[in-house]
């Protein structure tokens, strides 16, 4: 086990030396004048001069790509134009309220998605099959942008049920920081107003990155348990009288795990991308929102900077899962 | 051609017949049938809300949304048809020469791609697009840099299993040049497979281009486009609904029969 993880982790590094070479060239060959980019169109010529010489860009390509892998190495995502900050200070600010809205996603998609997959494989209806697949359809169509503020028009503009934009109401103010993560900061510091604020905060991002992908969670949680509910064993299993419930939840599921950990899996890469566009919508102060504020602002450094982290966040992402699929199944062996 | 009639005989796939033809009809038809101009500003009736006059309501500068939107197609459906050509003929034609060729070509395709996967994709798209800088084009060249490593994958695994049929051995021993085996019979059995993903992405091409849209990086005002249109609506989440809600609508249309014709005809692939 130790020498597979150890085996990827290696493998990691040819594609993480990619990321690096595809960022270089997106940020300093795509680009006709990368210094008038990163100076801001309204900087004058003295100004963009000073930073070509600053960036380096003087020098020739090859010795421009070491030094800039050279500062990835050293933690060195380059510095934001706009804010004067270093890039990587930037986003441990921030990421706290990323990981924050997509942990507490990630959980009621598993949480909701796949009981209701196995509660519609276990009672195979004709209307809740038709109603998942076209719930999974209609929710991959619509705009996750457009969802989020058809939700503020309801829920904020015309029920005022919850509130449409940040993070905690400044009434109640944050909680003491200790981990970043306002439900759990707030628990820990037995923080009730807080944790009650986060929450009502939490709901409308929450909703909208569920409601896209929750059908796709239950199509294939469903797909998954009919193909393992009829495998001979289970008939075998029911006909020595193991209780159905046993019987699906033990002997199904264990066994339909590894497609669905794929399916979570995939739909992370789609919410790094949605987090983004949900952040956006609902002023949470997050990755997302740097990144897009970055992005109007042409500001180059933190945009790049925010491509490489989510790619290797999600690198390792896919090698975590990776792994736990020999644990849930123990004949994947490597 | 036969998939899709074939396709076309399910439930589903008839539904998204019918709106994938509506949005092409749309398309074509879209501003000749617009009531009123679609970029003229007109401060007087600003923020109207839906009525008979202006079915879909008017924007912060008065412009009507129903002709906004009916222009907006053309450009949605325009920039989709780019993206996905070029990532098809990128794709395809990698994926075809690594799958067939194997060896070091094959090595290095996988890698690339590898690298391209490990971005989510989303993001990556708007690195580039905010690289190439904003404008309309920019984002579809964007997305296609973004999207051909996907069909260079699906082109490869076929390319794989095609390589050592009967009749592509039988063309090689005939002496075959490679590129001949490559276009005359390699990807043509290929097309199949690469109808059916193109059919769906195509709707997601359409999303993806909106998503550029919407946060700046895709066609500039005073262009209708829809993710655009949805982009103006955020600041009017109190009251003006109409703003977001149909441009929103038009793209849940076009983006809906895309996937449903797409599944119809995944269904409907010779295996």
């Amino acid at each position: 086990m130790l020498t597979y993880i150890v085996k990827r982790l290696l493998l990691l590094v040819p594609v993480i030396l990619g990321i690096t070479v595809l960022t270089f060239v997106i940020s300093r060959v795509i680009p006709a004048d990368p210094a008038q980019v990163a100076a801001g169109l309204e900087a004058g010529p003295d100004q963009v001069a000073a930073l070509r010489e600053e960036m380096g860009l003087d020098r020739p390509v090859a010795v421009q790509f070491i030094v800039y892998i050279n500062g990835l190495l050293h933690g060195d995502l380059g510095r934001s134009m706009r804010s004067k900050v270093p890039v990587r200070e930037d986003l441990v600010r921030y990421l706290p309220a990323t990981f924050e809205l997509a942990g507490v996603t990630i959980l009621i998609y598993v949480l909701i998605g796949i009981p209701l997959g196995i509660l519609s494989a276990t009672y195979r209806g004709k209307i809740g099959d038709l109603l998942v697949r076209v719930l999974s359809v209609l929710g991959t169509a619509m705009p996750v942008f457009w969802v989020g503020l058809l939700l503020q028009i309801l829920l904020f503009g015309k029920l005022h049920w919850f509130p449409a934009i940040g993070r905690i109401s400044a009434s109640v103010g944050a909680p003491t920081h200790i981990t970043g993560l306002y439900l759990v900061d707030s628990l820990l510091t037995a923080n009730g107003p807080a944790f009650a604020s986060s929450l009502q905060y939490l709901f409308m991002p929450v909703t909208t990155l569920v409601f896209g992908r929750i059908a796709v969670a239950v199509r294939l949680t469903r797909a998954s348990m009919v193909e393992v509910l009829d495998k001979d064993y289970i008939t075998f299993a029911r006909g020595k009288g193991l209780p159905e419930r046993t019987l699906v939840l033990k002997h199904g599921l264990r066994n339909a795990l590894v497609p669905i950990v794929t399916i979570v899996a995939l739909q992370f890469a789609w919410l790094l991308g949605g987090t983004v566009l949900v952040e956006y919508i609902f002023t949470w102060p997050g990755i997302g929102q740097y990144a897009i504020e970055a992005i109007i602002n042409l500001d180059y450094a933190p945009i790049m900077g925010i491509a490489v982290f989510m790619a290797i966040i999600f690198t390792m992402v896919n090698l975590l899962v990776d792994v736990l699929y020999s644990f849930l199944d123990p004949r994947i062996r490597w | 051609m036969k998939v899709l009639v074939k396709g076309a005989r399910s439930a589903g796939g008839k539904i998204g017949i019918a709106l994938v033809l509506f949005s092409i009809l749309l398309a074509i038809v879209g501003p000749f049938v617009a009531p009123y101009s679609h970029t003229r500003i007109n401060f007087a009736t600003k923020l109207k809300p839906p009525t008979t006059s202006h079915l879909f309501g008017t924007d912060a500068v008065g412009r009507d949304i129903f002709s906004r939107v009916l222009h907006g197609a053309r450009l949605s459906l325009t920039s989709a048809v780019l993206v996905i050509v070029i990532a098809v003929s990128v794709g395809s034609i990698a994926g075809a020469i690594g799958g067939y060729c194997g060896g070091i070509a094959d090595q290095v395709l996988m890698r690339v791609t590898d690298v391209f996967f490990a971005f989510p994709f989303l993001v990556l798209a708007m690195a580039v697009a905010a690289a190439l800088g904003p404008h309309f084009l920019n984002a579809v060249l964007a997305l296609s840099i973004v999207w051909w490593p996907s069909y260079a994958r699906l082109v490869r695994g076929l390319a794989l299993s095609l390589k050592h049929t009967e009749y592509v051995e039988a063309s090689r021993a005939l002496g075959a040049s490679t590129s001949m085996i490559l276009f005359r019979h390699i990807l043509p059995n290929c097309y199949g497979q690469i109808l059916a993903k193109a059919t769906t992405d195509f709707g997601f091409a359409v999303l993806a281009t909106a998503s550029l849209g919407f946060i700046g990086l895709g066609a500039q005002p005073p262009s209708p486009e829809w993710g655009a249109m949805i982009a103006d609506g955020r600041t009017y989440i109190l009251g003006f609904w109409w703003v977001a809600t149909f441009p929103g609508l038009a793209i849940v249309i076009t983006v809906l029969g895309f996937s449903l014709l797409g599944d119809a005809v995944q269904e409907n692939l010779p295996r």
